[in-house]
């Protein structure tokens, strides 16, 4: 395919709506966990292997750094599970319209909110 | 039409449909593990390694894993097609883009491997 059409949707130059920032955000955090996985499986492998190793694990995750760590995967995994299921609620048409995709990502963002305080709570 | 040649399932309804089938599986396991340590406050060791033992924990852990690395792969790859573009960064993006792809590979290919060792090792 030779395209050599002029390309409108630059979005360098417009300004972004709140829907934009949320599906950016989606990928932003979707990337992070990808490498979270390396951390996660790290601590997993070490948990299981000796009751040591396992104790081990439990010193590492109270030191605050690690909790703090912790508390950031949690969040990234929170705002891409809500954003997830925004799709999958707006796969099966509800919230399709431009309102609807608003007021959706304005969903996204209050239950981030709660979920990340909850898990704050959790994790401290 | 396109033919794509590095989608998961080479074709974008496929993919559509697995990167949901594999969230809503990765949101399950995060809410069966979340409830089970909120459940097990003061944990050990021997009570971890009973659950991981269970075959039945086993293969949940595995279709996780298979789940969250086919996910990883559908979701970078939408945003690599997106971003390192020829249109966004000239003619080197197509072979720069493939380098991180094949590095994406890589990596989900050490995790799926490695998870596996941990899951079936235990």
């Amino acid at each position: 395919m030779t395209d050599k059409r002029p390309v409108n949707l630059d979005i360098g130059t417009i300004k972004l709506p709140i829907t934009a920032y949320v599906s950016i955000l989606h990928r932003a955090s979707g990337v992070a966990l990808i490498g979270a996985i390396a951390i996660l499986l790290g601590l997993l492998s070490y948990s299981l292997k000796s009751a040591e190793d396992f104790a081990a694990v439990q010193a590492c995750l109270s030191s605050v750094p690690m909790k703090l760590l912790m508390w950031a995967v949690l969040a990234a995994f929170i705002y891409h599970l809500l954003a997830g299921i925004k799709h999958l609620v707006m796969d099966m048409g509800i919230g399709e319209t431009l309102e609807g995709g608003k007021t959706g990502a304005v969903l996204v963002l209050v239950f981030t909110v709660i979920g990340v305080a909850l898990a704050g709570v959790w994790v401290w | 039409m396109v033919k794509t040649v590095t989608s998961f399932g080479r074709s974008g309804l496929s993919d559509w449909l697995i990167q949901r089938v594999s969230g809503v599986v990765i949101a399950a396991y995060f809410f069966f593990i979340v409830g089970w340590l909120v459940t097990h406050e003061s944990l050990d060791y021997s009570t971890w390694q009973t659950l991981h033992h269970m075959t039945c924990m086993k293969i949940f852990n595995t279709v996780t894993l298979l789940s969250v690395v086919a996910h990883a792969w559908i979701g970078i790859w939408a945003v690599l097609t997106d971003y390192i573009t020829v249109r966004l960064l000239g003619p080197k993006a197509t072979a720069l883009r493939l380098v991180f792809e094949i590095s994406v590979i890589g990596v989900l290919v050490i995790y799926a491997l490695w998870g596996l060792a941990i899951v079936w090792g235990v």
